[in-house]
Order: C-alpha cells, then structure tokens, then sequence
C-alpha cells in the first residue's frame, strides 16, 4: 500500500538526509511547508538541526505551530525535530537567555548536558537501550545511533529509549501519535535504516 | 557508552579522490561516490571528503557530489574546502551534508566561526587545523593554504592559541592535522594530541600519521581523542576498516560494531 509520507519542511538543513533515507528504504516522500499537504498526509517528520530559537522562528513565521499541533497521523521528531516536540527548550541563541516555547505536543523540557569532564557536543554512536515498542521492534538494547546535541530531555515517564553519557538522557520519547528520536535514524546506517521501516510500518 | 570513531577522509580534486604525502604530489586514488559507499559498508563510523582545491583557488567548485553522496551515504559526513560565507555553508548543507570543515577562511576571517554558529548551530561547525612543528623554534604553529603547496604560508597563530580562540568563536569539532606527519604512515603525534586535547572541550579528531593498526589504539588511549582520521591506509588497503575495528574494540577501546 502506497503511503503518504511528508516531511514537514523546517526550514532547518537536515531535510535531504531524511528524505534521501526513506527513498533509499523505496518510500516516496513530499517535503512541504503546505498545511493541507501536511494534514492530508499518511505519517509526517519533523526534522531540524541548529538552534531551537531558529527552529521555532522558522516554524512560526511558515504559519505551521497550529498544523502541526492537530496532527493525529504518526508523528516523528528527528533530533531538533524531537526537542520540539517538548513543552520548552533552554536552547537559547548566545544573545538570550529566556527559555524558548516549543510545541507542546509531548510534556517535558529540554535542558543543557551536565556531563562532568566529557566533551560537548554529545557527538558520534552511543548506544541506546529501548524499552519493548513498535518504533524499535527488532533492535536490540546496546544497538548503536549517531547522535549530535548538547540539549537534552531527562528520563521521564514519556522516555522510549535511553542513552548514556555523563547522566542518562531519553534517546526516544512518545505519547499518543507523537514519537521523538534524538539520535539521527537517516545517519545511523542499518539500525536507523530499520528504525525508519519501523516507523513507516506503524 | 559512546564509541570513539573511525574516519575515512578523501581528498578531493577536481571530482575525484587524491591523496598526496606531506601534502605534495597529489596521486588520484578513485571516483568519490563508490569509495564512499565502500567506506560506509566497510563500517567507517564517518567520512571527511576536503575539497583541497577549493580555498587556494580562490573559488568555490562544483559541489554537485555532496548531493550524490549524501543519496547513498547513511553514515554522518563532512564537507571540507573553500567554504567562505554563510551561503556557501548553507549550500553544503542543504544538499545533506551532516557537518561543514572549515580552515583557511576561519583564519582570514575568524568571525565567520560564530556566524555559522548563529545560523546552523555548534553541531555542525567543524574546525580543521593544519599545525607544523617548527624544530628551529620549538613551537607547533598553525598554516593555511595547504591544499596547494604553491601558496602554503604560516599564519601568526600558535597551534594551541587557535584551538583556544575557535573555541570561544563557537567550534563544535577540531581536526588536528599534524602535518609533520601526514602520509608518512609512522604514527599520530601523540605528545602534540595530549596537550591540544588538554584545551579542546568538543570533541577533537586525531589527524595525520596512522601506518599501523597499534597507532590507532595508541592515539586513543594516550591521547584520549574522541576520533582518528586516516587516508592513505585505507586507500591502499593498508588497514582493512573491519580488522581495525576488532582489533581495537579487542584492545577494549569503545567500538561500534556493524
């Protein structure tokens, strides 16, 4: 069956990647910033790399926040993606300080790394310990992603996945018809391959 | 936990792999896009492609092949060469490359560093570093435009100085290459890598003199990088990736296993 997949065009820089990952899975793909593309479609992602304060901004000024919140179609927030999807993120600019609105579709709060002697950004294949659900069907705990951030959402009771370095943190997080990854599935080679069918499976 | 990483770099000139010693004599090794997904399936954790032409040619060149890369390609990879405004930045990145390297340009211009910052977030701004040891005066000092040996000059700064200041401006990677040692396959310096790793709080790739498999595990264990960056090894299948892998997750250094 022919699905209707859009990726939800951000505005941010990691859309081809994503969208090059799901074609290499033999899935079409539509990139749009169009509302009723992206209600009419099947499954949507939320991609984004950069800041939250851009990404928000971004997503504003496109007209999107309230689109993308009546979204009932599985949903996955990639990386930035993911974060968004919280209540509220620290990911200032360097200029500010306030904390940034996200969009409220998951509760949680995206906050700085506090890893000790360790270097940020997290960057490169940690590995992530799923608990038992669809998204991560077949992939095993210790199962390494690629991952690059220094904001993070703590374990909490929405977390699907964990991840360790310096403190844990959710490497996945959910609720309802909303699903977040913090790694990079469309940069984490078989495993993010499978990842990815899993999601378009759902 | 988080494992150290393996990194193929490919010269590119011209749309096809090269690689020279000493940064001289540039040999081509192969087209970019199959070594690439050679690369990949081997189990390099990430790839550099370096436009080495780019910067001393004073122009941008065709960058079509970060797009027919990242179509293939679905481990994370950098961009490197003559990438000298936001726009040429933007570009890089929209055709689906993870992370852009910049050298030369950051030293004409270290506000470029923060800028791309600003636009595309400390994840994706790497910083590559071309340090000599200079035996006259003892000091590690910093070079640009070494693609082309024609126009290779010593900049003002010390090695460990420019680390420090790329930093402040918003770096989220360094690439230390040695260039004392580059291609000469007789192992990483270690004692230059410990004492920039002792400034550097993002994540620093170790770059230039891997012959064998124990340098490898050498730079990792005394040198505590977060990466290794090897050419010429790979290219002349010197090192197969796999063994390498085993051999150091064997040696208990953290690993991804394909």
């Amino acid at each position: 069956m022919a699905q209707n997949i859009v990726i939800i065009d951000t505005g941010c820089a990691n859309i081809s990647s994503v969208k090059f990952a799901l074609q290499r899975l033999g899935v079409q793909v539509t990139v749009s910033d169009d509302p009723a593309t992206i209600l009419a479609s099947d499954k949507a992602f939320l991609p984004g790399v950069g800041s939250a304060q851009n990404a928000m901004a971004s997503i504003a000024n496109k007209g999107l926040i309230k689109t993308i919140q009546s979204l009932t179609q599985p949903t996955l927030g990639v990386c930035l993606g993911m974060q968004l999807m919280t209540a509220v993120s620290q990911e200032t600019g360097l200029h500010s300080t306030d904390d940034i609105p996200c969009l409220n579709l998951i509760p949680g709060a995206v906050e700085r790394m506090q890893v000790g002697d360790l270097r940020l950004p997290h960057m490169g294949w940690n590995t992530v310990n799923p608990n038992r659900n669809p998204l991560f069907a077949g992939i095993n705990h210790g199962t390494h992603f690629y991952f690059v951030h220094s904001y993070a959402v703590p374990v909490y009771e929405h977390t699907l996945a964990t991840c360790e370095y310096g403190m844990a943190f959710s490497a996945a997080i959910h609720k309802d018809n909303f699903y977040g990854v913090q790694f990079h599935p469309e940069r984490s080679g078989d495993a993010g391959a499978h990842l990815l069918e899993n999601f378009v499976r759902l | 936990m988080l494992a150290r990483r393996i990194i193929p770099c490919l010269d590119v000139k011209d749309g096809k792999v090269v690689k020279g010693v000493k940064f001289r004599n540039h040999e081509i090794i192969g087209d970019i896009v199959p070594l690439a997904k050679r690369y990949a399936e081997a189990g390099a954790d990430e790839l550099v492609f370096y436009d080495i032409t780019a910067s001393s040619d004073a122009r941008v060149v065709d960058k079509s092949w970060v797009e027919r890369i990242a179509e293939v390609i679905d481990i994370p990879f950098c961009v490197a060469g003559g990438i000298k405004t936001i726009e040429d930045a933007g570009r890089i990145l929209a055709m689906g490359a993870d992370k852009i390297s910049i050298n030369s340009p950051a030293l004409a211009n270290p506000e470029l560093i923060t800028e791309l910052h600003d636009v595309y977030g400390q994840q994706c701004i790497v910083i590559g570093i071309d340090s000599h040891f200079n035996e006259a005066t003892g000091k590690y000092e910093v070079y640009q435009f070494t693609g082309d040996e024609t126009r290779t000059q010593q900049t003002s700064w010390e090695t460990a100085d420019w680390v420090k200041e790329v930093q402040k401006r918003g770096a989220g990677e360094i690439v230390l290459n040695c260039m004392n040692q580059d291609g000469v396959r007789e192992g990483y310096d270690i004692k230059q890598l410990k004492a920039i790793r002792e400034l550097c709080q993002v994540p620093l790739i170790a770059s230039g003199g891997a012959g064998r498999v124990h340098h490898f595990a050498d730079v990792f264990k005394e040198a505590d990088v977060d990466g290794a960056l090897a050419a010429s090894v790979f290219h002349k299948a010197i090192i197969d990736i796999g063994e390498l892998k085993t051999y150091l997750h064997n040696e208990t250094i953290p690993m991804r296993t394909v």
